[in-house]
């Protein structure tokens, strides 16, 4: 399927335009003998953004590094826009990569990088001329409000900063898939609410697919809660009653997936574990 | 050790992929080769100097003080400029490599650098390894040329031998398969320093502490592998050569 892609010089993404963006097929992985997910399987439509909830330590962000082909599965199949990432050789994975953002725990950022060279460095590989770098970068680093620090390191920045220009790595070649791994992990309520702005800004703005890793139940409200107004530039609440059709939720609990659907069913869900958990 | 084979397989096969990475090999090359210079030039001279101070007595003491040069020439090119240089180079830059890309590892840059479409085995790995052997290579030559001229030095100097008959018997008894082992070793060795600093590196699990452990460990291995290799290298050698 990848081939023919290649031989059609269409984005991967595209290639199955009726293939949803994610689809986890039964999927299972452990580590040293531990098993971390068992038999998961969800999808995440087009334009549709999943937030994934969970206590700590229950395999959340290793469910995003599958769903890139980071860890191959000990059983079962991962799609992405169609293709089997988990069947794919590496190779043909770094091509898929491109219709793909991924936005890591703690930033992951190249520490000996300036921020513009972090990120516009999909742009360098892919050996564009400096001025359209330049222009790029400089483009999603306004998206995040973050376009004075092109020439600090990773280092000299504050860790919402950090996280902020991370996700301008991830948007700066407008992929079609984002995959955010607790981008307010670890940061202050402030910064926090300023990153899930962005992450709302995108998700309307562009319609991205999404998945969005999170522990904690505010930021995953918000999002559910919230929209981002084209006209004001600003995020404002919706209705009350109302919640954003594109964001449903899913919920991992001991390595099994647990709930898999709307704001609306999860707030009123009987199961005692959701209950507790959303306490 | 099938994960290091595998490991310098695919970055050795990636030399004949696009894209390549031609300014991060001249970039290892100068950190790893003009980075070594002064250390490799030290040990070279020391080694050269005290091989000739060494020797010189013993081989008088049988009326052969005259072959001073051949001697520490011999033992430079065939061994001491090869396998000592190599240990330097190994202690400065396999630890080196083990500990950048542990840290990139336990940070997940290298997760972040596979994520945004990048091979690290080619934008890593592969530059090392050609780096670091073609700089083994020349940094082999100046260890050799420096150690020939340290014990020069001192044998001329402080043993008071002549100058002349030192170079003359340093250069006349060297044969093309003396110069041929002492070449051969260091692509060997390069390559082992390389192979091993990455791997260690690129399997970095727990933090802090385990990039300090894989630092540990690549520099140990590699320098045990180091002289064991020199060994079986050195009797195939003389196998072939008879010398």
């Amino acid at each position: 399927m990848a081939d023919l892609a290649v031989q059609q010089d269409i984005p991967e993404s595209q290639a199955h335009p009726e293939a949803p963006a994610v689809r986890f097929e039964d999927v299972s992985i452990g580590f040293e003998g531990k098993d971390v997910l068992e038999h998961i399987s969800f999808q995440v439509e087009r334009g549709k953004t999943r937030i994934l909830l969970g206590p700590a330590g229950v395999g959340k962000s290793v469910l995003l590094k599958l769903a890139d082909g980071l860890f191959r599965p000990d059983s079962g199949r991962v799609f992405i826009f169609g293709y089997e990432v988990s069947a794919m050789p590496e190779e043909e994975l770094f091509r898929l990569r491109e219709s793909i953002g991924i936005v890591f725990q703690e930033g992951a950022l190249f520490d000996s990088l300036t921020v513009r060279d972090n990120v516009g460095y999909r742009l360098m590989e892919q050996q564009l001329p400096d001025e359209e770098i330049d222009q790029r970068v400089t483009e999603a680093l306004r998206f995040v409000e973050l376009e004075h620090t092109l020439t600090k390191f990773p280092s000299e920045l504050s860790g919402g900063m950090r996280r902020r220009v991370a996700i301008a790595r991830a948007i700066i070649t407008k992929p079609d898939l984002i995959l955010y791994d607790s981008p307010t992990g670890g940061l202050d309520p402030i910064t926090s609410t300023t990153i899930i702005e962005l992450v709302i800004k995108q998700r309307d703005a562009y319609g991205t697919s999404s998945i969005v890793v999170t522990h904690r139940l505010q930021d995953a409200f918000m999002m559910a809660g919230h929209c981002f107004n084209r006209e004001t530039g600003k995020i404002e609440p919706l209705p009350e009653g109302t919640t954003d059709p594109s964001t449903s939720f899913l919920v991992l609990h001991q390595g099994k997936l647990v709930f898999d659907g709307s704001t609306h069913d999860l707030v009123h869900s009987d199961d005692e574990f959701l209950k507790e958990y959303l306490a | 050790m099938q994960q290091y084979s595998l490991l310098s397989a695919r970055a050795l096969g990636n030399l004949f992929r696009r894209p390549f990475y031609g300014a991060d090999i001249i970039t290892q090359a100068d950190l790893i080769g003009v980075g070594s210079l002064p250390i490799v030039i030290l040990t070279g001279f020391f080694t050269g100097g005290v091989l000739a101070l060494q020797t010189a007595s013993t081989l008088a003491q049988f009326g052969a003080g005259a072959i001073t040069g051949q001697l520490v020439s011999f033992s430079m090119i065939k061994e001491l400029g090869p396998v000592l240089t190599s240990l330097m180079v190994s202690g400065r830059n396999a630890s080196g490599m083990a500990s950048e890309l542990g840290s990139m590892m336990v940070t997940e840059q290298i997760d972040a650098m596979r994520a945004l479409g990048t091979d690290p085995l080619k934008k890593l790995v592969m530059p090392r390894i050609v780096a670091t052997i073609i700089m083994m290579f020349f940094l082999t030559i100046v260890s050799d040329a420096v150690g020939i001229t340290g014990g020069a030095l001192v044998a001329v100097l402080m043993l008071g031998q002549d100058a002349s008959q030192y170079f003359h018997t340093a250069y006349q008894s060297l044969q093309y398969a003396d110069v041929l082992q002492g070449l051969v070793k260091p692509l060997f060795f390069g390559f082992i320093i390389a192979t091993i600093g990455c791997y260690y590196g690129m399997n970095t699990r727990g933090g802090t502490q385990g990039v300090g452990r894989s630092t540990t460990q690549a520099v140990v291995v590699s320098s045990v592998l180091i002289i064991a290799v020199d060994f079986v290298i050195s009797r195939f050698m003389i196998g072939i050569f008879g010398r």
